[in-house]
């Protein structure tokens, strides 16, 4: 009876190994194994890895099969009869010094590896990448373009509670962005990471690495893509309420593309600075407001500006939205934080605050008709 | 001393227990605080697992269901705390005030008032965190190791959390320096320190490490509490303080910490295969010595915990080193364990099975663990549900199931009573399949990329979420019939003899099951057939 039940046991362990190693070739939704990924760094680390992978494994075939074949016969039942030794200074020396040179050979690989990961000199570009509860900010050093990448629109409805939409319905759900960070292939790109508020870490699985961003610290990292395509990650530092919410997309592309990307993002940025000194219509500030509202606010104050209670405040009926001697602090508290509250005065433009706090002192039966217009921010910074 | 020894002749000769609540509350007695320890455990476990339920429930399947983020951030942030400081440590404690006196011949334990104190802190430390779950704001939710800045963005639990652990750091502290001064003081006349049977020698070296981590963590908290309410910015970048140096420091405790929680189940788990095996433990000095070097090692390892944080590269490769050689020792003890069992008689009762269930379990914990060492690809497998499963390997089958092939050790011992061997075997196997299927998939899932401490996920992962959560709901329901299991035995079953087990030795086998109130009341004869296997 035990016989067999070990025996299914060890069958069931073996198994789930074979299952284990056996990963080329699985399909993506039962996906078992690390992928190689689309730089020479993540392809040595995935050799690496399986290279332990089979060590850990063979090691542990043996192992198990020594003690299985002992649990089998040598069993009381079979009127085994116990051997009374207790030690030996031979086994014990070999089992000892064995393991060490297995380390030993493990070390070797695993050292030439770090000190490759870690050159990160001689880059084409230089992206830095800042974390910040819940989105991430790519500044390109040398080109001047920077921008925010925020979980896309569709996934963000479909990942409310009591949302009722299928996550099946949304395509790459949780797994896709507003704006990816654009990168050319088979460049030397330097990528530096640091943290805004709390401690985040930039993950793409492809890439082969993690690396903290970490506020005050800059820590730097390097990849070369090999492969056009689209890459997908996300935090994987636990940085609050919505760690699980902000992902990373890369999508890698030709060079060609990746100049007329940077042409193309500098042209906007121009645009978006030259929006400071517009005045805006109500419907216009509301109708912006409410999207600036929903990207950025809506994680912590919630759609219906209930926020939640005892740790982010409700914006509907707050004195400070609804009174005119509160609206100085309401676009100071948009400017500089407070507390939770980051600092948005440099993550959105005045145009933008400005039209959130409008939003803000009208929706919600805050009614309050005040209208802010993006030159009172500029006056305010 | 001698008036002591009248004094506990005529309690024993009497019998007499103090009744009522005062004999709990107030209780000096080394098995009635054990008893208190492991019932306060299993409370715990059953707090905590029901948090791991609410946790599999939510990631049963893609989008969010049941709980909000915050409030699941919450439930892995106290399952963490619940189950480390509430479950695991007090039932290790609680074996080892139970066992230690009857094992090296003693009366009681050294301290006997120390031992009721840092008992009873217990319930109070537990009553101020658990409190925190109904406060405005919710539960201390920024994980287990509290890292700034984020922990510091807490609000009214914070300062509840700190002095929570404050006091279960007070209260191992106490039960370290009671187990220390009881085993170096009180062993009986012959029992060397070469003839303890190994799970006092491993409870000694716990208490050292506790003794030499704990305070390490209390200040750390106590740098987090000043920063955030008396203006110092020690993790604080923007005030010349560095958030990284928190996670040195608290890993600092952190590492000897996971030893703390298992060199126990290694000393249980030494106690229980030689019995079963009809053999003497193979290599009983080289397990004292590896579980000794895999102590003093758990102290230059702790930034394996943090590759990501970007450290120099030197760093990175002594701890990656250190880390590996830890490999060597833990090695030599599953080596000694697999040698003990070759050529002996054996037969598989509960305790044996769970002994046989945590020596290739642990294993396959240990192994993964070889391979989080190697810093290159721990840039992969940090912070992904590879690391779950890891250390769920190596603390659910691995401490967990040592301490439940304790408890069907010397259950009969305590109680007087055999427990139900059949419903034994079926908590063994309903236990063993089912923990296999709640925590190896979480391999795949972090090897495919998924990060731990998230509520809701994508879609490629949900497969193996829906076994995962399965697995976890059996293994939640299946620990009632141990609860039951245990309650029946208590109150009553087949008579247990002195000797239990067909092939025990050491000294708590020589006294009666179950033992008198004041286990040895003049000091036994140790010879090699009463000492160690």
């Amino acid at each position: 009876m035990f016989f067999k039940k070990l025996r299914d046991c060890l069958g069931g362990i073996a198994a789930t190994f074979m299952l284990l190693l056996w990963s080329g070739s699985a399909s993506a939704e039962w996906g078992l194994n690390m992928r190689p990924g689309v730089t020479p760094i993540s392809n040595e680390v995935y050799d690496l890895h399986m290279l332990i992978l089979w060590i850990v494994t063979i090691i542990g075939i043996i192992v198990f099969g020594v003690m299985f074949w002992s649990i089998i016969h040598h069993r009381k039942s079979k009127g085994a009869v116990p051997a009374q030794f207790h030690h030996s200074t031979i086994a014990e020396i070999s089992w000892t010094i064995i393991p060490i040179l297995i380390l030993v050979g493990m070390a070797i690989p695993s050292t030439h590896l770090l000190v490759k990961m870690e050159e990160t000199g001689d880059a084409d570009i230089t992206v830095k990448i800042t974390g910040y509860q819940w989105k991430w900010k790519y500044d390109y050093m040398n080109e001047g373009v920077s921008f925010y990448s925020v979980l896309d629109e569709k996934s963000n409805e479909a990942r409310q509670r009591g949302s009722n939409i299928d996550p099946k319905s949304v395509e790459h759900y949780l797994q896709n962005v507003d704006e990816p960070i654009v990168l050319p292939v088979n460049k030397k790109i330097r990528l530096l990471t640091t943290g805004g508020d709390v401690i985040h870490s930039w993950w793409l699985p492809d890439l082969g690495w993690k690396r903290d961003a970490i506020p005050g610290f800059i820590n730097d990292n390097w990849a070369v893509i090999e492969k056009v395509g689209t890459y997908r990650g996300q935090c994987a530092e636990l940085c609050g309420k919505d760690h699980g919410f902000m992902p990373i997309v890369l999508k890698a592309v030709s060079e060609e593309d990746y100049v007329a990307w940077v042409e193309k993002k500098k042209q906007q940025q121009a645009a978006a600075a030259a929006s400071s000194d517009k005045e805006f219509s109500m419907e216009e500030l509301m109708a912006n407001g409410e999207g600036v509202f929903s990207k950025n606010c809506a994680v912590c104050h919630m759609a219906n500006g209930q926020g939640v209670p005892g740790t982010f405040p409700a914006l509907a009926g707050s004195p400070v939205a609804t009174t005119a001697e509160g609206l100085p602090d309401h676009i100071d508290r948009l400017l500089h934080g407070k507390n939770l509250m980051p600092a948005f005065g440099e993550q959105l433009s005045d145009a933008d605050i400005a039209a959130v706090i409008t939003y803000e002192r009208n929706a919600w039966g805050n009614d309050t008709g005040d209208i802010v217009q993006p030159r009172d921010i500029k006056a305010a910074r | 001393m001698s008036e002591a020894v009248i004094h506990s002749e005529h309690d024993d000769h009497h019998d007499h227990k103090p009744t009522g609540i005062g004999r709990w509350l107030f209780s000096t007695n080394h098995k009635d605080i054990g008893t208190m320890y492991l019932v306060f455990s299993l409370i715990m476990f059953f707090i905590g697992g029901a948090m791991a339920m609410i946790i599999r429930l939510e990631l049963f399947q893609p989008g969010l269901q049941f709980v909000d983020p915050l409030f699941f951030n919450s439930m892995t942030t106290v399952h963490a705390l619940v189950m480390i400081f509430g479950a695991v440590m007090p039932a290790g404690v609680g074996l080892a005030n139970w066992l230690i006196p009857m094992m090296i011949g003693a009366p009681d334990m050294a301290l006997p008032r120390m031992n009721n104190m840092s008992f009873w802190i217990l319930p109070f430390a537990f009553t101020l965190l658990l409190s925190t779950l109904f406060m405005p704001g919710g539960a201390p939710n920024g994980g287990w190791t509290m890292y700034p800045p984020l922990t510091l963005q807490l609000g009214t639990a914070f300062p509840f959390l700190i002095f929570a652990v404050h006091f279960l750091g007070i209260s191992s502290i106490m039960g370290a320096i009671n187990i220390i001064a009881t085993v170096f003081n009180m062993r009986a006349p012959g029992m060397t320190f070469m003839k303890l049977p190994l799970f006092v020698w491993t409870w000694i070296i716990t208490a050292f490490l506790l003794i030499a981590s704990l305070p390490v963590l209390a200040g750390a908290v106590t740098m987090l509490l000043t920063d955030k309410f008396f203006g110092t910015s020690f993790f604080d970048a923007a005030g010349g303080g560095d958030p990284v140096m928190f996670q040195h420091i608290f890993w600092f405790f952190g590492h000897p910490e996971v030893y703390i929680l298992i060199l126990p189940a290694f000393g249980i788990v030494s106690q229980i295969i030689p019995t079963f095996a009809r053999k003497p433990l193979f290599g009983y000095d080289s397990m004292v010595y590896a579980t000794a070097s895999i102590a003093f090692l758990s102290f230059f390892v702790w930034a394996h915990h943090m590759f990501t944080v970007g450290m120099p590269l030197a760093g990175e490769l002594f701890f990656m080193y250190a880390t590996m050689s830890i490999a060597v020792p833990t090695g030599v003890k599953i080596f000694n364990w697999v040698a003990t069992m070759w050529k002996g008689s054996m037969t598989f009762e509960t305790p044996m099975l769970f002994s046989i269930a945590f020596v290739i379990l642990f294993s396959i914990g240990g192994f993964s663990g070889l391979m989080l060492a190697i810093t290159p690809v721990d840039f992969q497998y940090h912070d992904t549900y590879f690391v779950v499963a890891h250390f769920h390997y190596v603390l659910v089958t691995g401490a967990v199931f040592a301490l439940f092939a304790g408890v069907y050790f010397w259950i009969p011992k305590w109680t007087g009573h055999m427990y139900d061997e059949k419903l034994g075997q079926i908590h063994f196997w309903i236990s063993v399949i089912s923990v296999n299927v709640l925590f190896f998939p979480q391999h795949f899932l972090g090897l495919a990329g998924m990060p731990r401490r998230i509520p809701d996920y994508s879609l490629q992962f949900a497969e193996f979420n829906m076994v995962s959560s399965i697995g976890g709901f059996v293994f939640g329901l299946s620990q009632l019939l141990f609860v039951y299991i245990v309650i029946k035995c208590i109150r009553g079953g087949t008579r247990a003899s002195d000797q239990v087990w067909e092939g025990a030795h050491g000294l708590e086998w020589t006294l009666p099951s179950p033992p008198p109130f004041h286990s040895f009341t003049t000091p036994p004869k140790v010879t090699d057939a009463t000492a160690h296997s």
